[in-house]
């Protein structure tokens, strides 16, 4: 029986092989989970891309959900996001906050003629410094934060149609759902 | 047109491999010597194909052929020829391309020097690298295709990788694939040793000096593997754990065990069990490190781009072919316990010492490799294992048989000698124990460097007092056999390596600092001074270059030339400055200028004084000097008066059976 | 997503990793050498979330220079290395940690090796003292042996 053991063993392998293929098609392998999942988000403190001078704290968001969407001119996969957001924006039912991830102001500006701004508030970090708090380390990545200002959902990479469909919406629905009695 | 060629090659090459493997094998089965006589024939016209075909995708490169789209994706106007012929291995379609030619090289060596085999064993094996050929020509014809077109035919292809715009990248490639495939024929041994049921009694003897080569062919890999990192990725480290490193250390690791087995087993007869299933984990490990690579399934700097088609097709052949031989382990592996007995203090004991030391220390690499994925799968998070999981257990695993390996050869088989074995612990301990107290004084008490210098003493001592006794005892002209001399090297390397390890680890400095023109650093007991940086050119870069002097109490030691490249594709490479020697590497990296308008202003720069850092190839060197070595050994060269008596019983019985 | 975004996202990959190097390396005004190989010791033992399989020590991406720099100066206000890496986790999970720590879901991991260990060396042993049992009678006569060398039989 014992002479069966490296023949089994190896099939539990290979399972293991077979669901690692798996688990890649279904799963971006260079997605961290985030440890911030429903829980409260880190306090800010940005200037406005627009008004530097003044600034959004985190308590003057809170009472509203907003999708804070992580992006900057440098990067090339925001671009390819841009479109869905502008067009998924309106009917998104939550507030669209853009926040400009380690880039120069003027970039910014531009990038967002060139492409369109779908962010009915836009906040800058270019140090990024506080993008840090969040757990950002790259653009582009999106967080959905609930009116108590808790972290209910985050993605990582661009918002595609099929992430809108299934992800984000069911997300912003179930949130609607429990705040409505 | 040409390109075609190579494909239509590679299709013909897989149907003469299902020739050369599926007619032996019936052949072997029924006692057919025409079917069994096809298997070299078959052999090489499958090897002719392949080498047509790699051949035909080398011209392709040096003759800058745009429309194959892997030429186009891995080469341009401006490489220089010596690396357009390296890119052929660059990428994924063209490295299993390098692995099937490298297996049929094996094949064609084995189908050479087998003459002298029984016949049905020697076609059972040479059946057996052909099943192996099948699927790898069925995974490049039908997944990965080097010689698909790219129409229109751009002007000029992307770069190769800058990265692997190195002589190490020439190497270490096929030095590893020269390795991995290697133990295919270890493993075709051990499979026609089980379909045949064992009748070929010496059949370990002859896969020893296969296994042997293999397996220092494999070291030599690894080694151009960590020194080309080392030279070329500017961040002075020569091993990380990395996934596809570990993916060729596990098979080195059960090689070594392997090799020691077949010894035992040789000699002794005892063991055949193990001998035979350390051959085929050697193998799956080596297409296990194939797959892991290639399927996206770790991430990896070094991963080729993934595929979930490929990842299934090699996992599916990965399942066929282990779990196959895995089966016939289960159903035919020798039941009786066979050979020579031994006692607790003998030489056999230690080997399994070692062999267990090994095997686990492989165990324990796959399961901090896979671990990630085992995390995934039960999930219990993102879960991250590097360096300091493995850089801890192994060397805790590898101490037993750094204490233990003075004492193999002095043990005798079947019994020990213990008047030998107190002498050895005492003249090689007390030697060890001196040379680390002395050894204190002069590393500030550090404790890796000790136990480096400690480790050095004691197993070069073991290795001396040894080679000592066989001068005293032996006559000339028998007294190091080609085996022995072999394992002597190959254990003198061992503590080349491990002091060259702890030593290196413990007594390096690094340091970033900002200079300017002028500026001098004191590193270690050298002074870096920094001398301004230009600008300068090459066949497809433009490089700032930095120029560093080093001195060491006023004498000048080197003048070093650190770049910053930039590619045609904008790619940035940093290329270090190494000055190499014997007891130390000096080692600048250039970072930024301070003033990114003025390059020839004040540097951020890189200093790293690595002792000893040379001892650890150096150290991989003799290991493999060691195998390559003992292989030669004449007693592995097969005699005419074995094939004739084994030959023909073989066949009656065969006959018998049907 | 297809081959030719995959090849083009790893040559982005690859392009960026070479660009590493040159910018991991960032002097940083240590207070003395203790602290410096503090911080060395220390980001050698992080991982970069963003890049496939690097240090924090040695990557170029811009969220390992921001994280060498936040680590920085931790160390400058005091803070542990335990107190830094909890920072850390708390925001990016225990992926940026090359030795995971020990937990339940690392039990495997940790005390795996062991296990393997003593199940092999029980393996060893049942061996061991079947072989030495033995007094040659299993001695197979037609095992070719190779001529041995003055009694060393080697």
């Amino acid at each position: 029986m014992n002479r069966l053991l490296p023949f089994f063993g190896f099939m539990l392998l290979v399972l293991l092989f077979g669901f690692g293929i798996w688990w890649n098609t279904q799963h971006d392998p260079n997605a961290i989970p985030t440890p911030l999942l429903n829980k409260p988000a880190p306090a800010f403190n940005l200037p406005k891309l627009y008004e530097p001078a003044q600034k959004v704290s985190k308590a003057d968001l809170l009472g509203k959900p907003y999708l804070l969407n992580v992006f900057a001119s440098w990067c090339v996969e925001c671009g390819v996001e841009h479109p869905v957001l502008q067009a998924a924006g309106p009917t998104l039912g939550v507030q669209l906050v853009g926040y400009n991830y380690k880039d120069a102001p003027d970039d910014a500006k531009r990038w967002l003629a060139e492409h369109g701004n779908p962010y009915g508030l836009l906040i800058a970090d270019e140090p990024g410094n506080t993008a840090i708090d969040f757990g950002v380390y790259g653009a582009p990545e999106s967080f959905l934060i609930d009116a108590k200002g808790v972290i209910r959902y985050k993605h990582i990479g661009p918002i595609t149609p099929e992430v809108l469909a299934n992800e984000l919406k069911p997300a912003i629905a179930a949130m609607a759902h429990e705040a409505a009695p | 047109m040409t390109p075609e060629l190579g494909q239509l090659a590679l299709i013909l090459a897989l149907l003469l491999a299902l020739a050369q493997s599926i007619l032996p094998l019936v052949g072997a089965w029924r006692g057919n010597r025409a079917l069994m006589a096809v298997a070299r024939p078959a052999a090489a016209g499958q090897a002719v194909f392949v080498a047509f075909a790699f051949g035909i995708l080398v011209w392709a490169f040096l003759r800058f052929d745009f429309s194959v789209q892997y030429v186009a994706d891995n080469s341009n106007l401006a490489l220089p020829w010596y690396y357009r012929i390296a890119a052929v291995w660059g990428a994924h379609e063209g490295s299993l391309l390098l692995w099937i030619l490298i297996l049929n090289v094996w094949t064609v060596a084995l189908a050479a020097f087998s003459q002298k085999l029984p016949e049905v064993f020697a076609s059972r094996v040479i059946a057996v690298m052909g099943l192996i050929a099948v699927g790898f020509l069925a995974f490049i014809i039908f997944t990965s295709d080097p010689f698909g077109r790219l129409l229109p035919m751009p002007g000029d292809g992307a770069d190769l990788n800058p990265v692997l715009q190195d002589p190490g990248m020439t190497f270490h490639p096929p030095m590893l694939y020269m390795g991995y495939v290697g133990f295919s024929v270890a493993f075709a041994f051990s499979i026609a040793a089980l379909l045949g049921g064992e009748l070929e009694q010496a059949w370990v003897r002859w896969a020893r000096p296969w296994t042997n080569i293999a397996w220092a062919f494999l070291t030599c890999g690894i080694v151009a593997g960590s020194w080309w990192a080392y030279a070329e990725l500017g961040w002075g480290g020569w091993w990380f754990w990395d996934p596809v490193e570990n993916a060729s250390f596990m098979p080195w690791l059960v090689g070594l065990a392997l090799i020691h087995a077949q010894a035992v087993t040789e000699k002794r007869g005892s063991l055949r069990a193990w001998t035979i299933l350390l051959s085929i984990f050697a193998f799956s490990l080596s297409l296990l490190g194939t797959f892991l690579v290639r399927s996206g399934v770790l991430t990896s700097v070094h991963a080729f781009a993934s595929d979930p088609r490929r990842g299934i097709f090699i996992l599916a052949f990965l399942t066929i072919v282990v779990g196959g031989s895995l089966l016939l382990y289960a159903l035919r592996a020798p039941q009786v316990v066979g050979g020579k007995s031994f006692k607790v203090v003998s030489r056999e004991t230690v080997l399994l010492i070692g062999n267990l030391m090994f095997a686990v220390a492989a165990a324990m690499v796959l399961l901090g490799t896979l671990f990630p994925l085992i995390g995934d799968a039960l999930n219990l998070g993102r879960v991250s294992v590097g360096p300091p999981y493995f850089g801890f257990l192994f060397p805790l695993l590898m101490l037993p048989v750094v204490l233990l390996l003075p004492f193999g050869p002095f043990l005798r088989w079947g019994k020990g000698d213990s008047p030998a074995l107190k002498q050895v612990l005492l003249r090689a301990g007390v030697a060890a124990a001196a040379c680390a107290i002395v050894a204190a004084f002069f590393v500030d008490g550090q404790l890796k460097a000790i136990a480096g210098v400690a480790s050095l003493v004691w197993l070069t001592v073991g290795v001396l007092l040894y080679a000592i006794k066989r001068w005293r005892e032996v006559p000339r002209g028998r007294r190091y056999p080609a085996e022995m001399a072999g394992m002597l090297l190959a254990h003198l390397g061992v503590g080349v390596f491990v002091a060259g390890v702890l030593l290196s680890e413990s007594l390096s400095v690094t340091s970033d600092v900002r200079m300017a023109p002028g500026q001098t650093q004191h590193i270690g007991s050298y002074d870096f001074r920094f001398d301004g940086a230009h600008r300068a050119t090459g066949p497809n870069w433009r490089a700032d270059q930095g120029v560093v002097t080093v001195t060491r109490n006023g004498s000048e030691v080197a003048v070093m030339h650190p770049q910053k490249r930039t590619y045609l594709r904008g790619q940035v490479q940093t290329e270090s400055a190494v000055n190499a020697g014997i007891f130390r590497d000096l080692y600048v990296a250039l970072g930024e200028p301070m003033d990114a308008n003025d390059i020839e202003g004040a540097w951020s720069l890189r200093l790293y004084y690595k002792p000893f850092i040379r001892w650890i190839w150096g150290g991989g060197l003799l290991m493999m000097l060691g195998g390559f070595v003992c292989a030669g050994d004449k007693r592995f060269r097969i005699k005419r008066a074995v094939k004739a008596g084994i030959a023909t019983t073989d066949l009656q019985v065969q006959e018998a059976r049907a | 997503m297809t081959r030719g975004f995959i090849r083009m996202l790893l040559v982005a990959l690859l392009a960026f990793a070479g660009m590493a190097h040159a910018q991991a390396i960032e002097p940083m005004p240590f207070a003395n050498h203790a602290q410096e190989l503090r911080f060395q010791h220390l980001t050698r033992e992080l991982r970069c979330p963003m890049c496939q399989n690097e240090t924090l020590a040695d990557s170029n991406a811009p969220i390992a220079r921001d994280l060498r720099n936040q680590i920085f100066q931790m160390m400058q206000q005091g803070r542990s290395d335990d107190e830094i890496k909890q920072y850390l986790v708390a925001r990016y999970s225990r992926f940026v940690l090359y030795d995971p720590p020990l937990t339940p879901g690392t039990w495997l991991l940790w005390f795996g090796p062991l296990l393997i260990l003593l199940g092999g060396a029980a393996a060893v042993l049942v061996a061991i003292r079947k072989r030495s049992r033995g007094d040659g009678a299993t001695e197979r006569a037609s095992f070719e042996q190779a001529p041995t060398d003055n009694g060393d039989d080697w």
